[in-house]
């Protein structure tokens, strides 16, 4: 990647976290800290890896998302919105009635919503459906899948696992947004699922960890993905839950809260200072 | 009279798949694990490469089915009824009925006719809880003629069906001639005192107990319900205006099931008496079905006393 590229994902990350921060502000509620900590990944997913349309979002041989961790459809509205699928404007209407925004993703509301999603630990089991008929279709399409690092302890995160490396899915990736922290607490604190790694390499899959918020790392891992045969790929991601507004980073209460008018603008200073200086 | 042919339905789920598996090449078939017993197994001998084992992982099962929906395919999962609806509920709540996916849910060994297996075998619940899934069809057929059309029905139609099969060899009652149509009951036997609406194995039952009414001058007509959601509500409707009482024939808690949907339309449009039978709000046990339904007083003798005490309740 050079320069020039990642600068250009840096501005569309920080437009992103900007259209969370709205969006979450404007319903005075949702999910700001998972939202923000996935927010470079699934830029870079929309905007270099996966094959879409936005004209045609429904388009038969598209790459597939599914956002397994449904809680974070800012994030995915506002990389859907900053790739083309609606205006960036709509965000303000991110779960009022009559918005296509619903508190979690639903495939009939939204435009390049592949999957309905938000029950914890159902997406990757949808995503590894899409995956299989992808094959038996013969069709060159690969299917991503974001979860949580608190997801995963759903029993059912790890059927999937099972069943991807047992069908071979290597046209199947799933990123754990490792940000350490869920509702109750720090991860170990609740119920530790470490070593992440470690259990998916058990499992079965390719594994590769990076850095969640290092492009150069983030576009390696891919590559690392496309690159493998005969296994699914997880990508463990270490990030920073709230990353990009100050006082957001690495705080619990930031998982499912909406900023008041005060925070609102603050976060918004912050986000449009580092989109000057990337834009320099 | 000609021998009685008894066939389960889940032989005749079994069958249907594969017949319809020769013509429709989207057809994909999951199990659980319990391929001999759900009788998919039959389909994944003849087309190894569009069946699906998941293993032991119901809740997978029916997720990885939403998802193969979504790519285009029409997707039978097949489990027993006390992990299709029980364990996965949520998972077709939310991953099959919210996006109403093409996913039909062949659910076998429903209900006390398990037999042997016991009460956590023999789930009870499975209508009450699919029912309250919005966009949901479900089939509960009564014999391997109704049990076979019912799957091409299904198979025909958009969006996600469950449907309920019995692991117990039941009396073929329909021919050939027959016509299975989703969300239409059928009016077996016309009668003017009692109306009896059954659905599955209870039909037939239904059938022999109008004939001992008979014996004791009571008319029963008999109506056949093999689609209990979405409910046929004229076919309710003229029976309470015709017969003024009716008595509902399940193998299924009589909470939530037929019997709660038909009290549902019968107070809100008709309101004459409606007598529930079923398995009364308890678990099953172990032993042999066909004793085992007698017990549980899912038979027709029992469905000729319910009927009496609704004709007894009539103004």
């Amino acid at each position: 990647m050079n320069a020039a590229e990642k600068k250009s994902l840096q501005i569309t990350a920080c437009k992103v976290r900007m259209g969370i921060i709205e969006s979450v502000f404007q319903a005075k509620s949702g999910h700001p800290g998972g939202s923000l900590s996935a927010a470079d990944i699934v830029t870079y997913l929309y905007f270099k890896v996966m094959r879409v349309d936005p004209q045609n979002p429904k388009w038969e041989d598209r790459d597939r998302f599914v956002l397994s961790k449904g809680h974070i459809s800012p994030c995915l509205y506002s990389v859907l919105a900053q790739r083309g699928f609606f205006p960036v404007e709509e965000l303000k209407t991110f779960r009022k009635v009559e918005s296509r925004l619903q508190g979690h993703p639903s495939m009939h509301y939204t435009p390049g919503v592949d999957m309905s999603s938000g029950s914890l630990g159902q997406g990757i089991s949808t995503a590894v459906g899409m995956a299989l008929g992808a094959k038996l279709a013969k069709k060159d399409v690969r299917v991503y899948t974001v979860l949580g690092d608190g997801e995963i302890g759903e029993g059912q995160v790890w059927e999937a696992a099972m069943y991807a490396a047992a069908k071979k899915l290597d046209n199947l990736v799933a990123v754990i947004d490792n940000n350490d922290l869920q509702i109750d607490g720090t991860l170990e604190e609740v119920n530790s699922p470490y070593p992440i790694p470690e259990k998916f390499a058990a499992f079965g899959w390719n594994v590769v960890e990076i850095d969640a918020h290092d492009f150069d790392q983030i576009e390696d891992a891919f590559q690392k993905a496309a690159a493998c045969k005969g296994k699914p790929t997880a990508i463990v991601a270490r990030s920073v839950k709230g990353k990009g507004v100050s006082f957001m980073e690495n705080q619990c209460k930031w998982h499912g809260s909406a900023p008041n008018a005060e925070q609102y603008a603050q976060a918004m200073q912050e986000l449009t200072a580092a989109l000057a200086e990337l834009e320099g | 009279m000609a021998d009685i042919v008894k066939i389960a339905t889940r032989d005749s789920y079994g069958k249907a798949l594969v017949e319809m598996g020769a013509t429709n090449d989207k057809l994909i078939v999951l199990d659980a694990d319990l391929a001999a017993a759900t009788k998919t197994a039959g389909f994944k001998k003849a087309y190894p490469d569009r069946f699906f084992d998941t293993g032991i992982a119901e809740s997978n099962m029916m997720c990885v089915a939403g998802g193969l929906a979504t790519m285009g395919f029409t997707v039978f999962a097949s489990t027993f009824a006390m992990f299709a609806a029980g364990r996965a509920f949520e998972q077709v709540r939310n991953t099959i009925g919210y996006p109403h996916l093409n996913v039909k849910i062949g659910a076998t060994h429903a209900g006390i006719s398990v037999g042997e297996d016991g009460a956590s075998h023999q789930c009870c619940e499975d209508i009450a809880l699919m029912r309250t899934i919005p966009g949901m069809t479900i089939i509960n057929p009564a014999d391997d003629v109704e049990a076979r059309q019912a799957v091409y029905a299904a198979a025909a139609m958009d969006g996600p069906v469950y449907m309920r099969f019995g692991r117990l060899a039941v009396p073929v009652i329909f021919d050939e001639s027959y016509k299975f149509e989703i969300g239409k009951g059928a009016q077996l036997v016309d009668g003017t005192d009692v109306t009896i609406i059954a659905t599955g194995l209870m039909v037939g039952e239904a059938l022999e107990a109008a004939e001992l009414l008979k014996a004791d001058g009571i008319s029963a007509a008999v109506v056949n319900m093999a689609t209990i959601k979405p409910i046929d509500r004229d076919i309710i409707v003229n029976a309470a205006n015709k017969t003024g009482a009716i008595v509902t024939a399940e193998e299924h808690n009589i909470i939530g099931g037929l019997g709660g949907a038909v009290a549902e339309v019968v107070c809100e449009t008709v309101p004459v008496p409606v007598v529930r039978l079923g398995v009364e709000d308890t678990f099953g046990r172990s032993g042999p079905a066909v004793e085992l339904l007698h017990v549980f007083g899912l038979d027709a003798a029992h469905i000729a006393e319910k009927a009496k005490l609704a004709v007894s309740m009539k103004k």
